[in-house]
């Protein structure tokens, strides 16, 4: 099952690597990774996205809680959380396809962020599900290529 | 005051109660060395760099202190890195000084330059570099710290040369504040009854015990639990000696080459308490048929041991020490009343009876030496009072199985890594921690030449060390795989070309002996551990012996051989 990670670490040259290490060296598997500084000075915060049984979810907790630099580590899975990653998508957009494909942006309310005669690229922000499904509905008109900066997450409010 | 960084490690390890320290100069620590001989601290140096960290993790392991080391950046550092693997597998405080290239220069490829902060990450507890003098002092309060603290480990901490040339003024923290290291000794205490709970209804109790409870000294409650509610003790490698050897209670160690009692024993329970031990491999067999009828209890200070092999039905996150005289203060005022413990009159006697028609044994040969008696040889003649250190293999099972371990910290072994040419250097480390101790490395004739350089170190300090090698002309541990489950294919394992050993120790300025009849074995070694000085006794055991019994590699405990 996929699970987010949502981790407080202090800011530390290396810390990244160690966490990296950890999954790589224990065999877990990192899904997607995003850090970046916090209100805090000198703390960061990471999210990470990975999959795996229970018992994996729980030894990948602790084994960063294990790490000296970790402050703080949550599951957000099946909490209520706010997830969100952004996604440049660049498609095929010759004439006779580009009004459908503007029509979807539209849907899904992402942006057109670049144009050129035969190709769009687009912007899109939102949970892994909308993600996952524009991909899949620009599929047909042929995907030159994609970024995504993996999901970034935060615990919802609590009313 | 100003000090210089140099200065300032010094007197920090002063001020940490480190009196002795291993290690091999080179030009990115040399500012240490220069100023070295003003500070009362003794500085052994080994004559390679594995040498000085299996020293120090040896020191580590017998006094209970952390262990320190000191050595030069580059290939300085990188001799190490087995040496630290060693010591965190095993949960071993000690601390590791590495030099480093000067600051402007990390990253430039420079002479000696090597990124052991990245190299150590994956086997060190924590590491650092210091990138500016002023972190200095409060780094080294930290890095002693986290060694001895929690669950014990290496901590590394890289020391560039200009920073350990500049200047600055000198403030030791008294304390450590990290806010995100907190580890929890104390048990919870809902939890402490209920294990009491279990413990009162359980017919078939077995108490589980590894390093965790040498490492807490919680050897003493420990003995008092099990013989007050008369629970059998087995024990890992890394936990021999935390109750003695002799105690009927006591089973002999568990696993691959555990005892008939103690495998049985486990298979058997209604109740195991693991008390500081990891359900190593090793251990636990086939993990899916391991203690099936047992309700599994688990203390251990380290969380990501709970839960990671094993799934158990109480886990406790506690320091072990701290555990068991919790679980002594509850237990305590019940044994006054009627609500006595039930005394598992007939688990005892299954037990007894396992262990009689059952015990570790051999077969004597006449004319042949067998490895297992020179270890009865070694215990008849020390009564139990040496520090034993192993190298690995056959002769550390052998050790293992045979010297019956009184205390704790007088059983000095590489469990988790099984490193060859651990156990030389490891004695050296005791012998510091106890100079007047008589220590000796049960050696096999493959690991002994792993570190042998540091006979010189040995003779030059003057430390009895006495290395006994059980001669067997093989790398016998792995002949006994090929012979067993490689259709006897000996290749690579025989030592053809080995040095004379009793001349080699003469080379070295220390005293060989070398025994081939199985009637010298006591008087010869009665001899050497009769010397002052470091010796080698050369004992030319069985070739094919091997260690029996055993549990082929993910089978179930129960699945014996050679038994
Ligand atoms: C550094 C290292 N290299 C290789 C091994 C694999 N290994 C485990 S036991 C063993 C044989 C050890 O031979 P020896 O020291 O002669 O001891 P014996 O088993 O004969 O008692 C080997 C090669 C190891 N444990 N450590």
């Amino acid at each position: 099952m996929r699970h987010i990670l949502s981790i407080l670490m202090e800011n530390e040259p290396g810390v990244l690597s160690r966490v990296a290490g950890l999954f790589s060296g224990r065999g877990f598997n990192i899904e997607t990774l995003n850090v970046a500084p916090t209100l805090e000075a000198g703390v960061s915060h990471m999210t990470i996205t990975t999959t795996g049984d229970d018992q994996i979810i729980e030894q990948i907790i602790k084994q960063l809680r294990k790490l000296v630099t970790v402050i703080k580590v949550i599951d957000l899975t099946g909490t209520k959380s706010v997830e969100r990653e952004m996604m440049l998508i660049k498609v095929n957009a010759e004439e006779g396809k580009r009004a459908e494909i503007l029509r979807i942006v539209d849907i899904f309310r992402c942006k057109v962020v670049d144009v050129d005669l035969d190709e769009l690229t687009i912007q899109i922000t939102g949970d892994h599900g909308k993600i996952e499904a524009i991909i899949n509905l620009l599929q047909r008109f042929g995907i030159k290529d994609v970024i995504r900066t993996g999901a970034v997450a935060m615990r919802r409010s609590m009313q | 005051m100003e000090l210089t960084g140099a200065q300032i490690l010094l007197e920090s390890l002063v001020r940490e109660g480190v009196d002795v320290m291993f290690g091999y100069p080179g030009g990115a620590v040399i500012d240490i060395y220069h100023h070295l001989p003003q500070y009362p601290l003794t500085h052994i140096l080994t004559r390679h760099e594995q040498g000085a960290i299996h020293a120090a993790d040896g020191y580590a392991r017998a006094k209970g202190k952390v262990g320190v080391c000191l050595v030069t950046s580059g290939p300085g550092a990188t001799n190490t890195v087995t040496g630290i693997a060693t010591a965190y597998m095993d949960s071993i405080p000690v601390v590791i000084f590495t030099g480093q290239v000067p600051t402007p220069l990390i990253g430039n490829d420079a002479f000696q330059e090597v990124d052991i902060v990245g190299i150590s990450r994956p086997c060190t507890k924590h590491n650092y570099l210091v990138k500016d003098i002023k972190e200095m002092a409060a780094t080294i309060k930290e890095a002693f710290y986290l060694a001895r603290s929690g669950r014990p480990g290496p901590v590394l901490v890289d020391l560039p040369k200009d920073i350990l040339a500049s200047k600055t003024t000198y403030h030791y923290p008294e304390t450590v504040h990290m806010r995100s290291y907190n580890p929890t000794y104390e048990p919870n205490k809902k939890q402490v009854r209920r294990v009491v709970d279990l413990i009162r209804k359980a017919k078939k109790p077995l108490i589980y015990a590894g390093g965790g409870v040498i490492a807490s000294n919680a050897h003493d409650d420990l003995q008092w639990l099990a013989t007050t509610c008369q629970i059998p003790v087995t024990a890992t490698l890394m936990g021999l000696g935390c109750i003695p050897g002799e105690d009927p209670l006591f089973l002999g160690m568990l696993g691959m080459h555990g005892t008939y009692t103690a495998n049985h024993a486990v298979s058997e329970a209604d109740l195991i308490l693991a008390v500081g031990a990891r359900f190593d491999d090793r251990v636990t067999g086939k993990v899916t048929t391991f203690a099936k009828k047992a309700t599994l209890v688990h203390i251990d200070i380290d969380p990501t041991s709970i839960q990671k092999n094993v799934a158990v039905h109480v886990p406790v996150v506690s320091g072990c020490r701290e555990f068991l005289s919790a679980l002594r203060s509850e237990i305590e005022p019940c044994l006054k009343g009627d609500d006595c413990l039930p005394p598992h009159k007939e688990w005892l006697e299954q037990i007894h009876e396992w262990a009689t028609t059952k015990p570790l044994h051999y077969e004597s040969k006449p004319g042949v030496i067998k490895p297992q008696a020179v270890v009865e040889s070694i215990y008849k003649i020390t009564r139990g009072e040496a520090i034993i250190t192993t190298e690995v293999g056959q002769n550390q099972m052998w050790a293992a199985q045979f010297y019956k371990f009184k205390y704790p910290r007088t059983f000095i072994s590489s469990g988790g890594l099984g490193t060859m040419g651990y156990g030389f250097p490891a004695a050296i480390g005791a012998q510091m921690a106890f100079p007047d101790k008589l220590v000796i490395d049960i050696a096999g004739d493959g690991s002994i030449q792993m570190n042998i350089q540091e006979m010189a170190t040995a003779v030059c300090y003057g430390l009895p060390v006495k290395i006994v090698i059980l001669n067997n002309g093989y790398l016998g541990m792995v002949r006994q795989w090929q012979e067993l489950f490689y259709q006897e294919n000996y290749c690579s394992t025989c030592l053809d070309v080995a040095p004379d050993f009793v001349k080699l120790a003469e080379a070295y300025g220390a005293t060989g002996f070398q025994i081939t009849d199985p009637d010298a074995v006591e008087s010869t070694l009665r001899e050497a551990f009769a010397l002052k000085s470091t010796v080698i006794v050369d004992v030319s055991v069985d070739p094919m012996e091997n260690v029996s019994p055993m549990v082929p590699a993910g089978k179930s405990l129960t699945d014996m051989i050679l038994v």
